[in-house]
């Protein structure tokens, strides 16, 4: 019997319920990754600087993240008196926002089947399938940059000025690098719908080789190796930290900020993390293809890749400003164009 | 239902629109516009045309980005605010008066077609959005396509002088 896919027209009742269900699971998941994203971050970086990391709070130090979020939800909300002050309070918001609306495009699992009166129901793990659903999330990740020149502007100081102009200079150099990268992707898979991209992974390697999956990571190395280093740049990760540089900056954009706004930059880092993380295990690593639970596999990778940004983050001093414009312009985005054509002439041959 | 979406969306995009030319902060005009095609993205979206949305936001937020940031570099911040120039606007809308009247004619006239055939709501979804466009602009408007593109390596150019006015 073949399942019926839940709709608006078929069951309205239950196809609300399932979407709100979604929503909610993914949007706590996302924030728990979050929360627990800070503590892993300073629990590794401790390690790997032979230190212990926070180990007062809870059993490991595994209440800290909450601790954190208390202390500043209590402490008193500045806002400094030149302030834009509407668009001082909008700039925490609308970096956030952003971040967490990328989320939606992504699957995160197979279909979820059930049955009820009788008719077999599949529900597709992912929030919206949207068919353009890689240009959604290229289209959320540039008003991502929004929140952070608004911070800049609105504090009105020279520290956070600098901060979003940098900021926004990376942006968008690193942005047409990422973006022109996943296109080799898109010309394989032949579609731009997340859960498109995932089952043309499913088969095995080039068609011949059983025992690895169509990954596009082996098929195109080099665009995986460009966006990683272009999403760590949009993400502000270290090396690419310029626009809150702490020792020449004072924190850059957010340096006004206190209280909950601050919290929100900082989640919105990590929330930005957990996306990018998510998108390039979707591009390139197969999505929730794997051998255990869909779900478990997702969380796997994308951990992973959050591993591998912490890790990074311990490894690398941060770029010199010209460094960051040349890696930029005149070797990301000449690679990626160079990999898009040899694409198409590959697939053109083959 | 979709008709209060869109009245008001439009609502949006018609405030957003008047303050781009109304406020006195260039910043805050930017930032107008940017709601305004936020607002315009969601009318194509209901047009059934996901990937003109996208497209909308991608291409717009990154150039209102630089529109922003030639704000800051050149004129300094201090004096950003711009003098009431009644000439101009009055300039402006009367052109975009204009260009209502024909877009209408274009729209009323019904010639953008092309050689597929109706696109009707039930063509979208058997082809794809995302394909119709690709195969329209390569073949029925590739002239038109091209000509944007030679107005863009004007652009640059002129960029590129404006920039390097000693060479």
């Amino acid at each position: 019997m073949t399942p019926e896919v839940l709709t608006l027209s078929n069951t309205p009742l239950l196809y609300t319920v399932a979407m709100l269900a979604k929503i909610v699971v993914a949007f706590v998941v996302t924030l728990l990754i979050v929360a627990y994203a800070t503590w892993c971050e300073r629990k590794i970086i401790g390690r790997m600087q032979t230190r212990c990391g926070p180990t007062m709070t809870g059993p490991k130090g595994l209440l800290q993240p909450i601790a954190d979020g208390l202390k500043l939800f209590f402490k008193e909300d500045i806002i400094p008196a030149e302030a834009h002050w509407l668009a001082f309070i909008l700039a925490p918001m609308m970096i956030l926002a952003p971040a967490f609306v990328a989320i939606c495009v992504i699957p995160f699992g197979a279909d979820f089947h059930f049955t009820y009166d009788g008719v077999l129901y599949a529900v597709p793990l992912q929030i919206a399938d949207l068919n353009i659903g890689v240009l959604f999330i290229l289209a959320m990740a540039g008003l991502g940059v929004y929140g952070i020149v608004l911070a800049g502007l609105a504090s009105n100081s020279k520290y956070s000025l600098l901060g979003g102009i940098r900021s926004t200079a990376q942006m968008i150099s690193y942005e047409l690098a990422a973006g022109l990268s996943i296109i080799a992707v898109f010309m394989l898979a032949e579609t731009l719908s997340m859960r498109g991209l995932v089952e043309a992974q499913m088969e095995p390697l080039w068609g011949v080789i059983d025992f690895l999956p169509n990954w596009y990571i082996f098929t195109q190395p080099l665009a995986f190796a460009l966006f990683v280093v272009g999403s760590m740049a949009e993400v502000n990760r270290t090396p690419f930290d310029l626009p809150e540089a702490e020792t020449e900056l004072v924190s850059g954009f957010c340096t006004e900020y206190s209280s909950m706004k601050y919290a929100l930059f900082f989640m919105a880092e990590y929330a930005n993390m957990v996306t990018v993380s998510a998108i390039a295990t979707t591009l390139f690593l197969g999505g929730w293809s794997g051998p255990l639970f869909g779900w478990m596999n997702f969380l796997i990778k994308v951990f992973a890749f959050m591993f591998f940004f912490i890790w990074v983050r311990a490894t690398f001093p941060r770029l010199r400003y010209d460094q960051l414009m040349y890696l930029g312009w005149k070797i990301m985005l000449p690679l990626s164009l160079a990999n898009i054509v040899v694409t198409g002439v590959a697939i053109l041959l083959f | 239902m979709e008709a209060i979406l869109f009245y008001l969306t439009a609502l949006v995009a018609v405030v957003a629109s008047f303050f781009v030319v109304k406020c006195r902060n260039p910043i805050n005009s930017a930032l107008c516009l940017v709601t305004n095609f936020i607002c315009l993205a969601v009318l194509y979206v209901m047009l059934e045309a996901p990937f003109m949305a996208a497209i909308q936001i991608m291409v717009y937020a990154g150039a209102i980005m630089v529109l922003i940031i030639f704000v800051i570099m050149l004129l300094q911040l201090a004096s950003v605010n711009k003098k009431a120039y009644t000439h101009g606007i009055l300039g402006g809308g009367v052109l975009a008066a204009l260009m209502l009247v024909l877009t209408n004619r274009f729209i009323a006239g019904g010639e953008a077609t092309g050689t597929g055939g109706e696109i009707t709501s039930e063509v979208i979804q058997s082809v794809g959005h995302t394909e119709l466009i690709g195969r329209a602009m390569f073949t029925d408007f590739l002239l038109p396509f091209e000509i944007a593109s030679i107005l863009l390596l004007v652009a640059i150019i002129g960029a590129v002088i404006l920039s390097k006015r000693e060479i």
